[in-house]
């Protein structure tokens, strides 16, 4: 199948978020999921607030799989740039399908402080939820079937691909 | 491929943390690594992540301790672990229960992790070889032979400030025969392929083997500490002393104590580290452990993150649990 350039997403989410940004006294706060979830909130970033700090969370300290999946020291540890007590955050990750990933970032968010609002963006929804988390703003929604991994390769380029779990060893 | 050494399971992770010897440089790395990843915590407004939510660690402390106690308290509250904190020397082995009775009895209450301190050499590893499956040990220092977390703590507070080890020279001095640090320590820097690892101690207080361990071995320390990158005070630990080790506290201060004289001898960006407890004025003067090239509060920080990396790391791969896929 003919997968949507990544570009052509970020964009439609930048528009979408543009007015999130309208009040210059409280600007919203950044924050990307490791990894891919980082890229595509350090490309929101450029686009929307260029002078901001970027949040990084790597949530696996968080994840309801840990004794099963374990630590990845290669993924750069959390950063919160500021305080974020009180203020709007926008969380971003490439992929939403389960909604855990998501669960256990907001599991760290309320560690770091009490924000007024979260606020989720995401690359691609690709449904399949496990528990009710829903974004706020999605680049493209796209029917998969189950046994289809979707991922985001990048920095640099940024590029969706698609693997078949079947012949894909994890 | 399965492992003769119980601290790894069968795909080469741990299982139990009790020595440093037996464990491979991708370990030690992946500890130094997760703690690194661990010190955040920290400056948190929330200082707890939920790796060991609903497991509970005991902490059996059958010889006294002040640090390492505390900071595997605070290491386990940091990771939500419930708790249980015993000193075993006023309970019941003293009224005559053996070590696996009370072994048995604390495993009855279902304890995940077991965090040992013990005065006999080998005590963990008894216990680990006597655990249920599923359940962990970890040695906070048995008698004279090893203090692994106390050693990799070491190991980051030398990579935090120095970066490589392989251009390093390392100077362990002092009481080399009874100290399971010094034992854990050299077996890390040399996993680590630490440039030169140096011991300085009087012949009385080293091991007949020690060169063996591949250090070089100096009775001098003057000699010994010219141009070393780290410098590693060791306790002279006054209460295992049997029969006329050393003349008095005094000569030994003369003769290995590290004065600010002794410390222009090594590098002038040279670290000074101590595990502590240190005796003012007998190995380390005082103005050498409050001065600047003195890093011993710090260690005393990363101990936290690097006992957090190893309970998590225990947790995390050996998997105290296993369930079916998400």
């Amino acid at each position: 199948m003919s997968l949507p350039s990544v570009e052509a997403l970020v964009e439609k989410l930048t528009q979408a978020l543009t007015p999130c940004f309208s009040s210059p006294e409280s600007q919203p706060v950044i924050v990307g999921i490791e990894t891919g979830g980082v890229w595509i909130a350090e490309q929101l970033r450029q686009r929307l607030a260029p002078g901001a700090e970027l949040g990084r969370l790597n949530i696996s300290f968080y994840r309801d799989d840990f004794t099963r999946k374990g630590l990845h020291p290669t993924v750069k540890p959390s950063s919160l740039p500021t305080d974020i007590d009180d203020r709007t955050i926008i969380l971003v990750d490439d992929v939403l399908q389960s909604g855990r990933t998501v669960r256990a970032a907001m599991n760290e968010i309320f560690d770091y402080g009490r924000p007024k609002k979260i606020v989720l963006a995401i690359l691609i929804d690709r449904g399949e939820r496990e528990i009710p988390v829903q974004a706020d703003f999605v680049g493209a929604t796209l029917q998969l079937d189950s046994a289809s991994h979707i991922k985001l390769e990048g920095p640099d380029p940024l590029k969706l691909v698609t693997k078949s779990l079947e012949n894909h060893a994890e | 491929m399965p492992s003769s050494n119980i601290q790894l399971d069968d795909n080469g992770k741990l299982r139990h943390f009790l020595s440093i010897e037996g464990l491979n440089r991708e370990i030690l790395n992946e500890i130094l690594d997760t703690a690194e990843s661990f010190t955040s915590v920290a400056d948190r407004t929330i200082k707890k992540v939920p790796i060991l939510r609903g497991k509970t660690v005991a902490n059996l402390f059958f010889e006294a301790s002040t640090r390492t106690r505390s900071t595997f308290e605070l290491a386990e509250q940091r990771l939500s672990a419930d708790i249980l904190s015993l000193n075993v020397d006023t309970s019941a082995t003293v009224k005559g229960e053996s070590l696996l009775d009370t072994l048995q009895n604390l495993e009855a209450m279902q304890i995940d992790m077991f965090v040992i301190r013990h005065q006999d050499s080998g005590s963990a590893y008894f216990f680990a070889q006597h655990v249920r499956p599923g359940v962990s040990v970890l040695n906070a220092g048995d008698g004279q032979h090893e203090h692994p977390t106390q050693a990799m703590l070491d190991m980051y507070t030398i990579r935090h400030y120095k970066q490589d080890f392989s251009s390093l020279r390392v100077a362990i001095v002092g009481d080399i025969l009874h100290s399971r640090v010094a034992r854990s320590q050299i077996h890390a820097l040399n996993l680590l392929n630490t440039g030169e690892v140096r011991v300085i101690a009087p012949r009385t207080l080293l091991p007949v083997d020690t060169e063996s361990l591949g250090v070089s071995v100096y009775e001098d320390l003057e000699k010994g500490l010219d141009g070393v990158d780290v410098i590693i005070m060791l306790r002279l630990q006054k209460e295992r002393m049997r029969g006329a080790l050393l003349p008095s506290e005094k000569e030994y201060f003369r003769k290995f104590g590290l004065s600010q004289e002794r410390l222009r001898l090594a590098k002038p960006d040279a670290i000074v580290m101590h595990p502590g407890p240190a005796n003012r004025g007998v190995e380390i003067e005082s103005s050498v452990m409050d001065g600047a090239q003195s890093v011993i509060l710090q260690q005393v920080s990363f101990g936290i993150s690097v006992r957090m990396a190893v309970m998590s790391m225990i947790v995390g791969q050996s998997g105290l649990q296993s369930g079916a896929d998400a």
